[in-house]
């Protein structure tokens, strides 16, 4: 009887595992962390790319609309896969696009731009990553809706594709 | 002389103070470091990684001790960021309650079974 018991404990346990790991096999590996509440943007001050001034948070973001924070560098493939979804997007009159060019050598970060067209009203530089850091990106490309409210909405990891693009479209409107 | 003694000693003690907190600075840096995981890498820690993410991290992290920031004070600030997953060391909240109490559990009913075998014998 005793036996008999610990093997029915043994197995419901053994059963137990079995469902846990099955159903971490359908987890992804990629972690993407969640915006499970809308977080504030961080301020900061950086160097306007063109001008090469430093310019704060504030100045950046002081119109009463919706901005997109974009992620780039020039070494970085998927960003010339995106480039003409953020042009695309740059013609809509509600949101304005800000780039943030990671970690790049800016002579390479500027032919990219005369190559493949400007679609930000002002990209600033960050050049060791910590910029991005504070948005809490963790590479590129990487980017970031922002609300009114100055509030991060949503943030897509990777490329932007045309779901993507409907997406924010639908949103800023 | 004497002065020039004087001078000398407290010269000598002043680096040493030095020293001795920037070595403090770099074990709390360690530490932190080897306490965050890199999201891009597999199964290696900021410490351990040589990635952009984990060059970017090191160096806030510098930052952050340089601007006198605790230890505490950092990790809030990377989960802030990151969400919890970043940290090897996990806070107690709904999502990790077992694996806060299933050793505990363990241990109970280990001791539990070891105590009925010995008061048997």
């Amino acid at each position: 009887m005793k036996n008999k018991l610990s093997l029915i404990i043994l197995f419901i346990f053994l059963i137990f595992c079995f469902i846990v790991f099955y159903k971490g096999l359908n987890n992804s590996n990629i972690y993407t962390p969640k915006i499970t509440n809308k977080k504030n943007i961080p301020t900061f001050k950086a160097k306007d790319f063109h001008l090469n001034i430093d310019i704060t948070s504030e100045k950046v973001f002081e119109e009463n609309i919706y901005y997109i924070v974009n992620i780039w560098a020039s070494w970085c493939i998927p960003c010339r896969k995106e480039h003409s979804l953020l042009m695309e997007l740059s013609k809509n009159q509600s949101v304005k696009l800000i780039g943030l060019n990671y970690r790049d050598n800016l002579k390479n970060a500027k032919k990219f731009i005369n190559e493949l067209g400007n679609p930000y009203s002002q990209i600033l530089i960050d050049t060791d990553g910590t910029l991005g850091v504070e948005f809490g990106a963790y590479g590129v490309p990487e980017t970031f809706l922002i609300n009114k409210n100055k509030k991060i909405i949503e943030k897509f990891v990777g490329p932007i594709n045309q779901e993507i693009v409907k997406k924010i479209k639908l949103i800023i409107k | 002389m004497k002065t020039l003694k004087i001078i000398l000693i407290v010269f000598l003690f002043t680096c040493l103070t030095e020293l001795k907190s920037d070595e403090k600075n770099d074990n709390l840096k360690n530490k932190i470091l080897k306490n965050i995981r890199c999201l891009v890498c597999q199964g290696q820690s900021v410490y351990d990684s040589e990635s952009d993410f984990a060059f970017s991290i090191k160096l806030i992290v510098d930052n952050k001790i340089n601007d006198g920031s605790s230890e505490d004070q950092i990790y809030k600030f990377l989960r802030d960021k990151y969400g919890n997953w970043i940290i090897y060391d996990p806070k107690l909240n709904k999502n990790t309650y077992i694996l806060w109490i299933l050793p505990l559990l363990i241990f109970l009913l280990g001791g539990a079974i070891m105590y009925k075998k010995l008061s048997i014998k």
